[in-house]
């Protein structure tokens, strides 16, 4: 019990995470407006919301540059569907006007037209009262072009930090068979990576479906994508320069080195170069993009992501013990 | 060596009739440097049996024999590079080179050439000990050399659209940066490579 608690700890960890991952919902938002402009005269917008409440005598208006113009009548079709007519007067300051529904905006929602200094604002601007939100659940911030996807924060990004893990064991692991020449040293180092390469490709698999879910396409010539590519490709050569050589000990001082060699370029290649360049990269995180830390602005995101990190790590590192242990027992069986 | 180039070069200029935008003839030349760097840099340690290494590693310090070989290939690297450039504005052109920013185009190819000889060494020697020549040699270094690659390319090509050094400067000391870390892990483990 003593030595394996922290299994325990990684199911815990990984349902905890697995199952509020995917189930919290995500919190209510607008997320299609129609028509996508505006002229002077009556309008009528369909609005759709995603996980939304419409209720009849809901609170809507449109917003341009703090100035409010009020909805003639809201007709709710059902809880993600509503119907809002407003007469929209000429001389709005801004060319882009919001609409607010239930507390909820859709920013730059239509392009304006018959612009002039402002018009007298209608008395209906946003709530005092907070609770209007219906927000007191505990969800996950919808944005647009992430939507659902957003989940896959909690599974992408683990992969990745759990083969860095591994990689990082399967370098220290290197370096001490350097040092002593130890066979057994040697496997913990090949398990690491087999390891960290079945992580890589979950990795590439999560990130390809999300990377077709918000930009169009599974797989984009981006730096950290490359990044992900090499770091794949180095490990394979790992596993062929390993499969090249016939001596045990020979075979293990080699790998030990290119994998060191290759480890340290590695993260050169994919820490320090893409921040040097601060080029141009889709991917979060990089040239310029958000990370989460203005995706979550209330930490929302962390509470589930923090653990899942946690809990994929060490199943990372339980995998890596069972397979260390499997290849020393068929290596003794071989004997 | 001299004669792969030419010939690559020569072959680049039948296959492509009429003129190149600055990005297809920067990335031509690059993957002409590459594949010669490959060629090159793989001999690096072939050629010599185990007899003579032996006899250099009890004369010297391993870690000499290894620096001096990345001096060595560096120097051939360089001046491959530069022979190779003056070949290839003969053969395809030098009209991209009316606009660029001379000096920085060439830092870019020198800073290039090192690197590629830099992290080639230590994997030639490698793919030496392993025992099996070119194959090994392209499987376990191409995936190192191709971030250093992408880098070198994306300088090079500004340095064809004349960027301004304060624009470049990021880039050359990043590769500088990759030279001199690879140059000090190569030195750093050569010794635990060389002896069986």
């Amino acid at each position: 019990m003593k030595h394996w608690w922290w299994k325990f700890l990684a199911i815990a960890l990984l349902l905890v995470a697995s199952i509020a991952g995917l189930r919290v919902p995500l919190s209510p938002a607008l997320v299609h407006v129609s028509p996508s402009r505006i002229s002077p005269g009556e309008v009528n917008i369909e609005v759709t919301g995603y996980n939304t409440r419409f209720s009849e005598g809901m609170r809507a208006y449109l917003e341009n540059e703090g100035q409010y113009v009020c909805p003639v009548r809201v007709e709710v079709i059902d809880a993600t569907h509503a119907r809002i007519t407003a007469v929209v007067p000429a001389g709005l300051r801004a060319s882009m006007t919001d609409l607010v529904v239930q507390g909820l905006k859709y920013p730059g929602a239509f392009f304006t037209e018959g612009l002039g200094d402002g018009i007298e604002s209608g008395p209906c601007g946003p709530s005092t009262n907070k609770l209007d939100m219906s927000g007191l659940a505990f969800t996950f911030p919808n944005r647009s072009i992430l939507y659902e996807s957003i989940r896959n924060l909690h599974f992408h990004v683990p992969m990745w930090f759990t083969m860095i893990a591994l990689m990082g064991i399967s370098v220290w692991r290197s370096i001490q068979v350097l040092g002593n020449n130890s066979l057994d040293r040697d496997r913990q180092a090949r398990s690491a990576v087999h390891v960290g390469l079945l992580f890589c490709a979950l990795g590439l698999t999560t990130g390809a479906v999300w990377a077709r879910a918000t930009w169009g396409a599974f797989w984009t010539n981006d730096v950290k994508l490359n990044g992900a590519a090499v770091t794949a490709l180095i490990y394979l050569a790992y596993l062929v320069l390993r499969g090249s050589i016939p001596d045990a000990h020979k075979r293990a001082r080699l790998a030990a080195i290119y994998n060191i060699f290759a480890f340290v370029l590695l993260v050169m290649f994919l820490f320090v170069v893409p921040r040097l360049n601060a080029i141009d990269s889709l991917h979060p995180g990089n040239g310029g993009n958000s990370g989460f830390n203005d995706l979550d602005l209330d930490n929302r995101l962390r509470v589930i992501f923090y653990p899942a990190v946690a809990g994929w790590i060490l199943l990372g590192i339980w995998l890596y013990d069972l397979r260390h242990r499997s290849l020393r027992i068929n290596e003794h069986l071989d004997r | 060596m001299l004669l792969y180039v030419v010939s690559a070069v020569y072959v680049a200029y039948l296959s492509v009739k009429g003129g190149l935008g600055t990005a297809t003839w920067n990335a031509l030349f690059w993957i002409i440097l590459l594949f010669a760097a490959f060629n090159a840099l793989s001999r690096s340690f072939q050629r010599e049996d185990q007899g003579r290494q032996l006899y250099l590693y009890t004369l010297v310090d391993p870690r000499s024999v290894v620096l001096a070989r990345s001096l060595y290939n560096a120097l051939t690297m360089v001046l491959l590079s530069l022979l190779s450039l003056v070949f290839y504005t003969l053969f395809l052109g030098g009209e991209v080179l009316a606009e660029a920013d001379l000096p920085q185009f060439l830092l870019a190819v020198v800073l290039g050439g090192i690197g590629f000889a830099a992290a080639l060494t230590l994997i030639s020697a490698i793919a030496a000990r392993a025992g099996n020549g070119l194959g090994l040699m392209a499987i376990l270094g191409f995936p190192i050399v191709l971030p250093m690659l992408l880098a070198v390319l994306r300088a090079s090509k500004l340095a064809l659209d004349g960027v301004a050094w304060s624009v470049t400067g990021t880039y050359f000391l990043g590769l500088v940066l990759l030279d001199v870390i690879t140059v000090t892990l190569a030195w750093l483990l050569f010794p635990y490579l060389w002896r069986d």
